[in-house]
């Protein structure tokens, strides 16, 4: 049968290359390594579910907004108080706008973003499929001949993957509207002396690296969410540990990209 | 009870299933199973929990793969469709589910249109209205087009599911345990509805269930599953006369009272 014909072939006395916990581990790679090139595959492929991705849109970005709102806005006030101190020492508290600019484009908007995405969106990804898993409605869309990888898995995954950049440059904004309304009450400096401090210390490659490490969470949110919650098994016990397990996964997936591009990107930035 | 549909010849089958085993883990399912459905049989599958109903309609279904053995279902080797090959056998089939599978999230409309317009992308928006509308007019249900599934009773729930797998006019149709969970009323109505479909829709029909009333009505013939292999094949009458005892107890349990 075909590999992408949903039909689970789990079964068997098998015998075990190494032991039971290796092998499981390594299949494990190899289905998720099948699975993003399933979701490769299927976004160039017709027919496209619009309809479906727009509604994935309105829930991942619009309906995230208030959240990403709220701690951004925190975010920028608490650094921005919790930075000046340091800064009065040396009497360089006029560095604070420039200083809050790089700390949040670079580092905090992206990486904030991208956790409360892991958590709101992921595990409610993670939870919805693998309910639809355990209540047999994929096995259902799959016998009525439609392709529910389609419609359930790469919608999802192109929402996260287009909102998560969005929502990143919109906590960016937020938070430096925070910081400013700090600096604005201690130091008095004016909106347009503010921005155009923050804004003259970041480069292109910051935001341009920022924008792809958006992207690179959003779609690692989407898969990991789609792939727990469309491999859930074993009830409603196996809907939370989907659930579950696209949180934790997201967010450890999103520390190792933050890291590893953080490194590429000052490995360039002195070649720039 | 039904009437006796003349014994079809051999190239009437159109479900032929040789040599099935299927196992989970260290538990074989299915022991070498074979089974021939002529087309516009109803066949009921009768059986315990457990003893392997359910697998082997959705290894039917293409849900499940066989470890060994042969399905072929109108033609098609089903173990051995590829992704489209599966697509346009399973456009061929309908398959109601235990839980009638209904899409949560969907009102009964979205549901009717989910594999409608995704399998005939050319029908115009006025005629996916009027397939939705006949197929649940079909049902008894031509009220509940906007209600969300949670709305719905569990009989309500089995039609629509019914009608969902209807709409795109199948030739086989699978029920797995259709009246499980139900009152005896509503056992009864899904009863005409199966052999309404069998007879407006000429579809072929498994029908996987333990209610002997439901195989009564329902059956052209009936074949009892039990630990994984076939031990009686027969007319509901047949079947039931025999001397063997666990399909006597099977028997006893649902008409006799055992107090």
């Amino acid at each position: 049968m075909g590999q992408n014909s949903g039909v689970n072939n789990a079964s068997n006395n098998r015998k075990y290359l190494v032991s039971a916990t290796i092998d499981a581990f390594f299949l494990g790679i190899y289905n998720v390594c099948r699975f993003i090139g399933r979701v490769f595959k299927e976004v160039f492929v017709p027919p496209y579910e619009f309809k479906e991705i727009i509604k994935q849109c309105y829930d991942v970005g619009y309906r995230s907004l208030a959240l990403v709102s709220l701690t951004g806005f925190i975010t920028g006030i608490v650094f921005t108080k919790q930075s000046r101190p340091s800064l009065s020492e040396f009497g360089a508290t006029s560095w604070l706008p420039s200083l809050i600019g790089i700390a949040i484009i670079r580092a905090l908007a992206p990486l904030i973003t991208a956790l409360i995405a892991a958590g709101k969106v992921g595990s409610n990804i993670g939870a919805e499929l693998g309910s639809m898993r355990v209540t047999e409605q994929i096995d259902a869309m799959e016998v009525s001949a439609t392709n529910p990888f389609k419609f359930l898995v790469v919608s999802r995954v192109i929402a996260t993957t287009l909102m998560v950049p969005l929502l990143v440059l919109y906590t960016g904004l937020v938070g430096m509207l925070g910081s400013y309304l700090n600096v604005n009450t201690n130091e008095a400096t004016s909106f347009t002396a503010f921005f155009k401090d923050a804004f003259t210390s970041i480069s292109f490659l910051d935001i341009s690296a920022s924008l792809i490490k958006a992207v690179v969470y959003g779609f690692t949110i989407g898969v990991t969410g789609c792939y727990q919650g469309y491999n859930a098994t074993k009830g409603t016990a196996g809907v939370g540990r989907a659930a579950n397990a696209a949180v934790v996964v997201s967010m450890f997936l999103v520390f190792l990209e933050e890291i590893i591009i953080v490194q590429v990107v000052n490995y360039i930035r002195p070649l720039l | 009870m039904k009437e006796q549909l003349p014994r079809a010849d051999k190239n009437n089958i159109v479900i032929s299933v040789s040599g099935l085993v299927k196992s989970f883990g260290q538990l074989q399912v299915l022991k070498n199973v074979s089974l021939d459905v002529y087309k516009g049989e109803n066949l009921v599958v009768l059986g315990r929990s457990g003893s392997g109903k359910s697998v082997l309609i959705k290894i039917i279904a293409g849900l499940l793969a066989p470890d060994e053995g042969t399905v072929n279902v109108l033609g098609n080797e089903v173990n051995k469709l590829d992704f489209k090959g599966l697509q346009a056998y399973r456009r061929r089939i309908g398959f109601l589910f235990q839980s009638s599978a209904l899409y949560d999230s969907m009102t009964v409309r979205e549901n009717l249109e989910f594999p409608l317009v995704r399998n005939k992308r050319n029908l115009s928006m006025k005629e996916v209205k009027e397939a939705v509308e006949g197929v649940l007019e079909s049902v008894g249900l031509p009220d509940s087009i906007n209600k969300i599934p949670s709305e719905l009773s569990g009989g309500q729930r089995k039609r629509i599911g019914i009608a969902r797998t209807l709409i795109l006019h199948p030739e086989i149709m699978l029920y797995d345990e259709p009246t499980a969970g139900l009152d005896p009323i509503t056992c009864v109505e899904i009863n005409h509805l199966i052999n309404k479909v069998q007879k407006e829709y000429n579809a072929t029909s498994v029908i996987i269930t333990h209610d002997l009333t439901c195989a009564k009505e329902t059956g052209d013939s009936v074949a009892i599953l039990y630990e994984g292999q076939f031990i009686e094949r027969g007319s509901f009458e047949e079947v039931f006369k025999t001397s063997n005892t666990i399909v006597r107890q099977f028997y006893d349990y649902n008409f006799t009272t055992t107090k």
